[in-house]
């Protein structure tokens, strides 16, 4: 796992995604920053991590889309099932390289509150709140891509489908409001990354919403596993 | 050591496998023949760990590789057909990488320094493997199979893209690795496996159609019944010599290939060598024999041999694909 991590890591910043991504998550997020915060002299960072979902809805996808299609593509995939390391090793490394990346670029928003203190003495707890919040919803989005990127040897594919499975992910609650059976709308509302990110904007520091964010990520990373170990008999 | 037992592999309808068995001891270098599509590659695929058969066993060092894959492919290197190589990355950065993949527990500089000296690609050890010509891929694709020396070594195809003086010295190479190794490569050269290999096992269309020594297989191969004879003279004069001699069946003219030289195609009867007895017939009428030659089999020929028991004679000898 170690090695992969290491490999994907570095290859962030051979191939230019890395820089991109790094570069469009600060332009975005130093947009929203000063539309909201700065040009109102609110001290308020809630609207920015609000609106931040978007952005990761964008830019995740081509962070992962090519974790793991392009190794297929490439064959590459042979150098790595066949050597001693099992195949949630292998995803787990993926997963914590991405992770690490967008971590950096989560980064950032620790400067903008550094920023908005210059002006008047922020809410700190609300603020390490928001970024854990960020955090995790990065963490099952990630989880999210990288899966997307299993189920298919071309990586534009794969941000696609990635791209549209995070709006689908973000909009649960609005798809489930459309349906007009009860339960399957709260079970919809439950699920929606939309409503249990916006808790963590507002300061509310729910485990549940920890707990709900960390499985969709091991979910989606179980999936992943799956879809490998069904590709070997296929 | 590894074996094989009743492995099949289907895709869908199509059984690209079809219940093989063989098996390969230590310190023994197992050469798997056969024609494009026979189903190599699948076999090494799922003797690696890469695939699942569909049915049957297989076992590398007594350790099955689908009950307990990662210590079955500890035991392992592995040259697949197309050299798994990222590109972005220099051939020190990837075979740093496949050594920690490994989990290599040998000196990392000398041993690494080993290897790259072993197949040579010293020299491109810093350049980044996008750059390096199909045949130095294949060398880098060679050192990462024997990173953390193996006991067991599967290489698809090792000698494909390699210029002919690396053949020979990867032949060499592999030899060497052989004696105390288990080797199992594939090839659709006869002469690449009856020069490295000490087994053969030939397949065709997913089935075994041989498993034997390179000696019998030899043996059982050779034909010097069927001739191919170039001479000069004239052709109906030396046809008429030939069809002369005790045992041969049939002659047939070939182009004119220099001035005056013929190329014939002499069948004999099967268990005769009419050689000396050409020779001597044609010097004392002062025909000079330029060329004689056995006919090379074809793979196609071999096949055809091995499951009808009779070879298949082509004209030109030259057509054979050593
Ligand atoms: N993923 C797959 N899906 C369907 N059929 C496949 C697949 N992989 C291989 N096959 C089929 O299995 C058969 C054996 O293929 P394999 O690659 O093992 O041949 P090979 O002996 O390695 O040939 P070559 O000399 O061309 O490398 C072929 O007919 C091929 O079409
Ligand atoms: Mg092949």
């Amino acid at each position: 796992m170690g090695a992969i991590f290491r490999r994907e890591v570095s290859s962030y910043f051979i191939s230019p995604i890395g820089y991109i991504f790094l570069a469009g998550f600060y332009c975005c997020t130093g947009v929203i920053f000063s539309q909201n915060s700065l040009q109102y002299g609110s001290t308020k960072l809630d609207r920015v991590f609000a609106d931040l979902i978007l952005v990761l809805i964008v830019l995740i996808p081509i962070l992962t889309m090519k974790t793991i299609s392009e190794e297929k593509k490439q064959k590459t995939d042979q150098c790595l099932l066949t050597s001693p390391v099992s195949l949630g090793g292998i995803v787990a490394g993926k997963f914590f390289a991405s992770f690490l990346i967008y971590t950096l670029g989560v980064a950032i928003t620790f400067v903008y509150a550094v920023v908005v203190s210059a002006y008047a003495k922020p809410d700190w707890n609300v603020i390490v709140g928001n970024i854990a919040g960020l955090l995790l919803l990065g963490a099952a989005y990630i989880a999210v891509g990288i899966f997307c990127s299993s189920l298919t040897e071309n990586q534009i594919v794969a941000a696609v489908i990635s791209f549209f499975a995070m709006v689908l992910l973000y909009l649960l609650s609005t798809v489930g409001n459309l349906i007009p059976i009860d339960a399957v709308g709260k079970v919809l509302d439950k699920l929606c990354f939309w409503n249990r990110y916006y808790d963590f904007t507002l300061g509310l520091f729910d485990m549940s919403n920890v707990l709900f964010f960390v499985s969709a990520a091991v979910a989606f990373l179980f999936l992943t596993v799956r879809v490998l170990e069904k590709r070997r008999w296929s | 050591m590894i074996e094989v037992k009743n492995l099949s592999k289907h895709y869908g309808d199509k059984k690209a496998v079809d219940n093989i068995s063989f098996k390969a001891d230590d310190g023994e270098i197992l050469g798997f023949l056969g024609p494009n599509g026979a189903g190599k590659s699948t076999t090494m695929n799922i003797l690696t760990g890469y695939i699942s058969a569909t049915s049957g066993k297989a076992l590398i060092n007594g350790i099955d590789i689908l009950e307990n894959p990662i210590k079955a492919k500890r035991e392992l290197g592995y040259l697949p057909e197309l050299p798994p190589l990222y590109m972005d990355m220099t051939v020190k950065e990837y075979l740093n990488f496949v050594y920690d993949l490994k989990k290599c527990k040998l000196p990392r500089n000398s041993h690494l320094k080993d290897i790259c000296g072993l197949v040579k690609i010293d020299h491109v050890y810093k350049r980044v493997i996008k750059n390096l010509s199909k045949g130095y891929k294949q060398r880098v694709g060679l050192a990462q199979a024997l990173i953390g020396n193996p006991k067991v070594l599967i290489l698809d195809e090792p000698t494909v893209g390699l210029d002919p003086k690396q053949i020979i010295e990867i032949r060499t190479l592999i030899k060497k690795l052989g004696k105390n190794r288990t080797v199992i490569l594939s090839s659709h050269i006869l002469s690449e496996v009856q020069a490295v290999c000490d087994k053969i096992v030939v397949i065709n269309e997913g089935k075994v159609v041989a498993d034997d020594t390179e000696d019998n297989l030899s043996r059982r191969l050779v034909n010097e019944h069927l001739l191919t004879a170039r001479i000069d003279g004239p052709s109906d004069t030396v046809e008429g010599i030939i069809k002369g001699i005790k045992g041969v069946v049939k002659v047939e003219v070939g182009n004119e290939r220099e001035k005056g030289v013929y190329e014939y195609r002499i069948e004999a009867k099967e268990g005769t060598d009419i050689r000396r007895e050409l020779f001597n017939r044609l010097a004392q009428r002062n025909m000079p024999i330029l060329d004689l030659r056995t006919s090379e089999l074809s793979l196609e020929d071999i096949f055809l041999k091995l499951t009808m028991g009779e070879a298949i004679p082509a004209l030109t000898a030259d057509a054979s694909d050593s």
